[in-house]
């Protein structure tokens, strides 16, 4: 199966996605989730608001699956990041791959979320139990 | 003179008061247009730490700017 990167706003279901990993040569599968916390850097954190630019970010977000997929010699490489209002433990971001060996599937996994959080245009605001917000990594507007 | 449609993103957009804007310029690169537009809403975040797009497409701070263009620029991104 071709690697597919997709922006959704229902939530993600990871079984359904798993299998999309499946191949008959593949002896390893890697799966990461990224869940929204309670806190950042020292703040109650109770909800989270994620806003993506879809055109550019399904673009950039393909073209990183497809440097995974041939850097790694993946089977299958899916990944999939939730925008609007996320509540307190929901995944926000999905990630799978299948390869031939465990070593593989770990490292492309690794730089599949390590790529989509510094390249993909996607923002997560945060709304703190005092009642303030802010946009993560901004200077400008921060405590907004 | 060339005229182009710049938006801005989350941070950027609450900072300007407006999503998007049409406006004349004589900047000939997307980093000069950035340089000033951020001046004039108080962006702070520096451009290495910035992201540009001109017609859907991501691009570097040295890209042309044609008349039409669709100037998007991207505060610091934060997924997952």
């Amino acid at each position: 199966m071709d690697p597919r990167f997709e922006i959704v706003t229902d939530p993600i279901d990871p079984r359904q996605l798993q299998v999309e990993l499946e191949h008959q040569s593949a002896g390893a599968s890697v799966c990461f989730e990224g869940w929204v916390r309670d806190n950042n850097e020292g703040r109650r954190v109770v909800a989270l608001d994620y806003e993506a630019y879809a055109p550019v970010a399904d673009k950039e977000g393909q073209l990183i699956l497809t440097e995974a997929t041939q850097r790694f010699e993946l089977f299958a490489a899916r990944c999939q990041h939730r925008t609007g209002a996320l509540q307190l433990g929901d995944c926000a971001v999905w990630v799978g791959v299948s390869s031939g060996h465990r070593g593989a599937a770990f490292d492309a996994c690794r730089y599949i979320i390590d790529e989509v959080k510094s390249r993909v245009p996607i923002w997560k605001k945060e709304h703190y139990k005092e009642g303030e917000s802010g946009w993560i990594n901004c200077v400008t507007g921060q405590s907004s | 003179m060339i005229t182009v449609t710049v938006r801005y993103f989350a941070a950027f957009r609450e900072q300007a008061g407006h999503d998007q804007e049409r406006l004349e310029t004589d900047h000939d690169t997307a980093g000069g247009l950035f340089l000033e537009l951020a001046e004039r809403h108080n962006f702070t975040d520096p451009t290495s730490r910035c992201k540009v797009a001109i017609n859907d497409e991501l691009t570097s701070w040295d890209a042309p700017l044609q008349e039409g263009d669709h100037v998007l620029f991207f505060p610091p991104v934060a997924g997952g």
